[in-house]
């Protein structure tokens, strides 16, 4: 069982995520780290390949400095990481990042194609769908449960009315839960063997594309304006010292809720 | 203007979600209802009540099933046909994944969490939040169709007592959009009191560490006189039942209290507790999200500030 698994290099969780006033685009230049809900993503694919065999490969597209958060992944487990780097993929949109992801993924001819929830900078839990319709295979999203019976997998996910299995034939691409799994911790013998696991950085020349198909170029949406979000008024932030017990309850006396 | 809205039913009727947005789109131009499915054109027949002059339907076997990819098939024949200039849905499962799969069917631009849209001249402009709701952007399109992904419950449904001319459509499907298959359903029973009626709401997520940590919360609530409430994350783990689940995919709630434990504060959970009148959220990590959008956040361990908290409201309530 061939499993690609696409992650993103994104913000940490500790950095203030901005979008720059004068690019319209991430600020990203602080501290990185790996998606976290493409963790799970990662961790299904290890336990799939610990199970049947079979190689787990690391496709993402970002900066050069992306493949500091590949190398978590290797150090997990994965065998191997392909990254697409060119600054003319900067500022892609959905279209361009469907199209640059498809194109290594073609390449690649997994059987099954993972994907985490959702980006934490842009939140789109959308992008596997794209990519689904341009390689012409078929998705399943949000898994919470991913089983294999023959040569299809199922997958348990929630809809607005209940739970739902769906199978899909292999070759096919599911996004999971972050529910589906606890990550792993790289050991340090993972971290260690990282460092000489293959890792491919390529441009979108090397993957038979354009600069045009990715990037700005390619964008069809466009940030016109930024503002300051509506507000909810007035915020406490108390520092538990042993008493925020008593202030909450304190507060809720005061606002009469009780 | 000229745009379809993507209608999404289920048992017969025709979801909240999608004929708010087309109640938006027809009060900014021609608005025409799109039904998909066995029974659609029953069903499209009722957008007219909701601004649509027209609405499409087709009745395919191959869209019986609730999955995005035949979808995709048939709305790409229909914008065709109709020359539509903008596609709009309202965000669920199903629909994010149909609107995502034709943007890459039509190579057109996809903006989603929507919170609103306006007509700026000709242009479409849609607003949405971002980066955790720490931003407000205005955003555009270049090219058509514009395709937009509109966040769960931004828009009420507005009845205007209009009627709509349905029309059939056939759609051709392709081969890889059918592969997939609804095998399973399950339906979890609703047991003890609904949490959108309660007026005092305790709700826990991962940051509980394990199920049995949910009893904490039942102290609390029961002391409070109010109910449990869980994210999606609990919920898929099977912590807790998917009946209590707040959020996009699970219930709306206005309690005039929600306190949050061991919750992050995903958009996707913020949509359905917003409306709360006190959000008081307790976590130990000081840059999660929900800290944006409480009105007290605590810093702190809930294992240690649930069971004195419970204590306290007990205390002061004999
Ligand atoms: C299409 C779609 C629909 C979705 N629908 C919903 C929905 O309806 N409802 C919903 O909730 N989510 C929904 N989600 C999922 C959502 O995006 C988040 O993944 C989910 O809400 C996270 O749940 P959580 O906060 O319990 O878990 P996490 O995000 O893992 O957060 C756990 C939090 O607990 C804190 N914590 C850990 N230990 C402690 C401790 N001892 N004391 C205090 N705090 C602690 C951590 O700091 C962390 O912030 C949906 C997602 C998608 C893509
Ligand atoms: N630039 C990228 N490179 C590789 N995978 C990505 C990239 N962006 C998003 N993904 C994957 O797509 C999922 C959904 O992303 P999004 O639609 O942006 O929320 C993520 O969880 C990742 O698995």
């Amino acid at each position: 069982m061939k499993i690609a698994v696409c992650v993103k290099h994104v913000p940490d969780a500790t950095v203030h995520k901005r979008i720059d006033p004068t690019t319209k685009r991430l600020d990203r230049s602080g501290e990185s780290a790996l998606n976290p809900t493409d963790l799970n993503a990662v961790e299904e694919a290890l336990r799939v390949k610990e199970a049947q065999g079979g190689e787990v490969v690391l496709v993402s597209l970002g900066p050069p400095k992306a493949a500091d958060s590949l190398r978590k992944a290797l150090a997990m487990g994965a065998d191997r990481a392909v990254l697409v780097s060119d600054e003319a993929a900067a500022g892609s949109d959905l279209l361009g990042t469907s199209r640059v992801l498809a194109a290594v993924l073609e390449r690649e001819a997994a059987d099954l194609v993972l994907f985490g929830q959702a980006s934490s900078d842009g939140d789109g839990a959308v992008l596997w769908a794209a990519v689904a319709d341009r390689l012409r295979q078929p998705v399943i999203s949000q898994v919470a449960a991913l089983t294999f019976e023959g040569d299809e997998v199922h997958g348990k996910r929630q809809t607005e009315h209940g739970y739902d299995t769906i199978s899909v034939p292999l070759p096919g691409v599911v996004a999971v839960s972050d529910a589906i799994n606890e990550p792993r911790y790289p050991s340090l013998k993972g971290i260690m063997g990282a460092k000489t696991k293959p890792q491919e950085t390529l441009s979108l020349a090397e993957i038979g594309l354009g600069s045009e198909a990715a990037g700005d170029a390619s964008a069809r949406t466009t940030v016109l304006d930024l503002g300051p979000p509506p507000s909810r008024g007035d915020q406490i932030k108390i520092e538990d010292d042993g008493t925020a017990a008593q202030k909450i309850v304190d507060l809720i006396l005061e606002k009469r809720l009780l | 203007m000229k745009a379809l809205v993507f209608l999404e039913h289920h048992e017969g009727q025709l979801e909240k979600g999608g004929l708010g947005v087309l109640s938006k789109a027809a009060s900014l131009g021609d608005a025409a209802g799109v039904v998909l499915g066995p029974g659609a054109a029953e069903l499209a027949a009722r957008a007219g009540a909701f601004g649509a002059a027209k609405a499409y339907a087709c009745e395919d076997e191959a869209l019986a099933a609730a999955l995005p990819q035949p979808r995709v098939d048939a709305l790409e024949v229909l914008v065709e046909k109709t020359r539509a200039d903008a596609v709009l849905f309202a965000a669920s499962v199903l629909a994010a994944d149909v609107a995502a799969g034709l943007a890459a069917r039509l190579e057109a631009g996809l903006n989603w969490d929507l919170t609103d849209f306006e007509l700026r001249g000709d242009e479409l402009v849609g607003k949405r939040q971002a980066l955790g709701d720490t931003v407000l952007v205005d955003v555009g399109w270049t090219g058509s169709p514009r395709l937009g992904l509109v966040r769960a419950g931004a828009f009420d449904p507005v009845e205007s007592g209009g009627s709509a001319d349905v029309e059939a459509f056939e759609s051709p499907f392709s081969g890889f959009s059918s592969l997939s298959a609804l095998i399973g359903q399950s339906v979890e029973a609703t047991s003890g009191p609904s949490i959108e009626d309660a007026d005092i709401i305790v709700a826990g997520g991962r940051g509980l560490g394990s199920p049995e940590a949910f009893s904490l919360l039942e102290e609390l609530a029961a002391a409070l006189g109010g109910a449990v409430a869980a994210t999606r994350a609990v919920v898929d783990a099977g912590w807790y039942p998917y009946s209590t689940q707040v959020g996009q995919t699970g219930k709306t709630v206005s309690p005039k209290l929600y306190i949050a434990c061991g919750i992050s504060g995903a958009i996707q959970h913020k949509v359905g507790m917003q409306g709360a009148g006190t959000i008081i959220a307790i976590n130990k990590d000081p840059n999660a999200p929900i800290f944006d959008f409480c009105d007290v956040g605590v810093v702190g361990d809930l294992h240690q500030i649930v069971p004195k908290l419970t204590e306290l409201v007990r205390a002061a309530r004999s």
